[in-house]
């Protein structure tokens, strides 16, 4: 797994020269993306079925990484219409964060007492 | 190094906590600090996000984040242990959603060229963001038993009109594509998308919920893995396909758990056999018994093997298995529990409710363990369950559960079946464990039978 790691971290290093103009060429992306998928199925396959449900309120949290997206959206001032996409994005993308790790974290704690 | 280039680090950072951070659900001794570390991850990455050079205007953004931050919040501290599959229906959808809105914002933003990878994953994200807001608002209705949405709405033609609404969804995105400029093009694929959502999700119901909030999950993910491309964001690319591939794997552990293919679950229906007559013929031995005459049985007994379903979250019974669970204990008897991976309404859900009354987890044992030690086992207590402990899927090939893989609790010297009648479960085909020779039948609502017996124990 942690080959799988290094690599992604070259790659992302890689990015910080490239993406200048902050965009990513195609095929970097499509590196990375393949790469991550394979990063999340060597953990997700080890995780016990006892913690799925904390398993995918908390992946949900994580998907709601777009609020990066949102909050450049809602904050570049460009027109009304995308700062208003922007806004609602960001309203939905944060209940997403908050919500998921905070139910996340009271579940997990369910499961640390009492073992 | 300049602003840009730190960023982009801090967005590695980010990625690695994420990863990290999911690493620790592999352990309930190292999850919580698991998911500290993700949430870390996203703080990081957030900030690093505020600092961006185009981002000329905050108030927005402050506005955005405080109206998100209460609600997510107020959801996530006062949502029942019970509700929970609703609530991750409904941040599935929420995570759908702002990767459309996102999308969309950035189409009008920086118009991409023509045919480009941008234009593509820009209709990606809005097509699998649609699909995944509208068929997770739906499943959060279903789960949540509104009256409006308790039976699928029926209308001839559902797949074909699915398959229609798809290729048209599909057509318009390759018209879209190539006129990146008519960003109505985007918000028309977004509405025939959303449609779609509804009617996809419209026919499944009942024990098919695990799969569907899975599958959601995963759109979620590929949804924000799309919108990755569209910014040429690493981290969201990162995080999405992590997501992704979560509810990938938890899909396909649902479906083998049901014997049933992905395509069979989604867009096929269980055949409903009539029931009426087999019924009787079926349950003309059933024992009834009575609290006392239950409670007798734990005298001698060495080992109990309880078995919950979906009957139990329902009965709200979890806090009284745990007292009988310790009363138990507490005379010296083992106690374990069998949990199916479809029992309940999502991956996992039997087991964060016992973990809710406090239940170690080390107590609950997965299908194949649990089957490996019935046989020695002298009492097994069926708690709202029905499918996943019926006989049939072993015994005929041509039942609708056959080859599903099942808790055999007639293995078990006694079977104890609380229900509160001889209903059918979600398959709609009768159980012949409730009238098998070592099963006695104890007819009453979850909790109030799990109390009465446990009155009853105390007393013998």
């Amino acid at each position: 797994m942690w080959s799988h790691l290094l690599v992604i971290a070259e790659q992302t290093g890689g990015v910080a020269e490239i993406a200048q103009g902050s965009q990513l060429p195609f095929t970097l992306a499509l590196t990375i993306f393949v790469l991550a998928i394979f990063v999340g199925f060597e953990i997700i396959t080890k995780i016990p079925p006892t913690l799925h449900t904390p398993l995918m309120s908390g992946s949900n949290a994580i998907s709601g990484i777009t609020v990066v997206g949102a909050l450049i959206a809602a904050g570049a001032g460009h027109s009304v219409l995308a700062t208003m996409l922007g806004t609602i994005a960001v309203i939905l993308a944060t209940i997403n964060v908050v919500g998921g790790f905070l139910v996340t974290n009271r579940m997990l704690h369910m499961f640390k007492r009492k073992s | 190094m300049d602003r840009e280039a730190i960023i982009t680090l801090a967005y590695l950072v980010a990625s690695v906590l994420f990863i990290l951070g999911i690493k620790g659900l592999t352990h309930p001794r190292s999850a919580v600090r698991g998911n500290l570390i993700g949430a870390l991850g996203m703080l990081i990455a957030v900030i690093a996000t505020l600092v961006h050079q185009s981002i000329l205007e905050y108030h927005w953004i402050v506005i955005g984040l405080i109206i998100g931050t209460v609600i997510g919040a107020v959801l996530a501290l006062k949502v029942r242990m019970t509700a929970m599959p609703q609530m991750v229906a409904l941040l599935n959808g929420f995570g759908g959603a702002a990767s459309l809105l996102v999308a969309g914002a950035e189409l009008i933003r920086t118009p991409p060229p023509a045919f480009s990878d941008v234009v593509i994953a820009t209709y990606a994200s809005g097509l699998i963001g649609a699909v995944t807001f509208w068929g997770s608002l739906l499943a959060f209705a279903k789960l949540e038993e509104y009256k409006a949405f308790r039976q699928p709405i029926r209308y001839p033609l559902l797949q074909p009109i699915n398959a229609v609404l798809g290729i048209l969804a599909l057509v318009m995105c390759a018209i879209g594509i190539s006129q990146p400029e008519s960003v109505g093009l985007y918000w028309a694929v977004v509405f025939v998308a959303s449609v779609l959502g509804v009617t996809l999700v419209n026919p499944i119901g009942g024990a098919d919920m695990p799969v569907v909030i899975a599958l959601l999950n995963s759109y979620s993910g590929l949804a924000a893995a799309a919108t990755g491309f569209v910014l040429g964001n690493a981290v969201l690319i990162i995080s999405g396909s992590l997501v992704g591939a979560s509810g990938v794997i938890l899909t396909n552990i649902m479906c083998k758990a049901m014997n049933r293919s992905m395509t069979n679950v989604l867009f096929g229906v269980l055949q409903a056999e009539d029931t009426s007559t087999k019924q009787d013929d079926v349950y003309r031995n059933v024992k009834g018994a009575a609290a006392e005459e239950i409670a007798m049985l734990f005298d001698t007994a060495q080992r109990v093997v309880i078995v919950p379903g979906y009957g139990m979250a329902v009965a709200q019974a979890q806090h009284a298995v745990r007292d009988l669970y310790q009363l138990l204990e507490s005379r010296g008897i083992e106690v374990l529990f069998g949990i199916h991976p479809v029992a309940g309404r999502m991956p996992g859900h039997m087991n964060v409710l016992l973990a809710e009354a406090e239940i170690p987890y080390d107590r609950l044992k997965e299908l194949d363990d649990i089957n490996a030690i019935l046989s020695e086992t002298d009492v097994a207590i069926v708690l709202g369950a029905n499918d996943v402990v019926n006989p049939v899927a072993k015994m005929d090939p041509k039942s609708p559960i056959a080859g599903m893989p099942i808790i055999e609790v007639d293995k078990a010297k006694t079977v104890v079946v609380i229900k509160r009648s001889l209903s059918p479960g979600f398959a709609n085909i009768p159980n012949p464990l409730f009238a098998a020779d070592n099963t006695l039948m104890f007819f009453a609502d979850g909790k109030r039978a799990v109390l009465d017996l446990i009155a009853a124990i105390k007393e013998s």
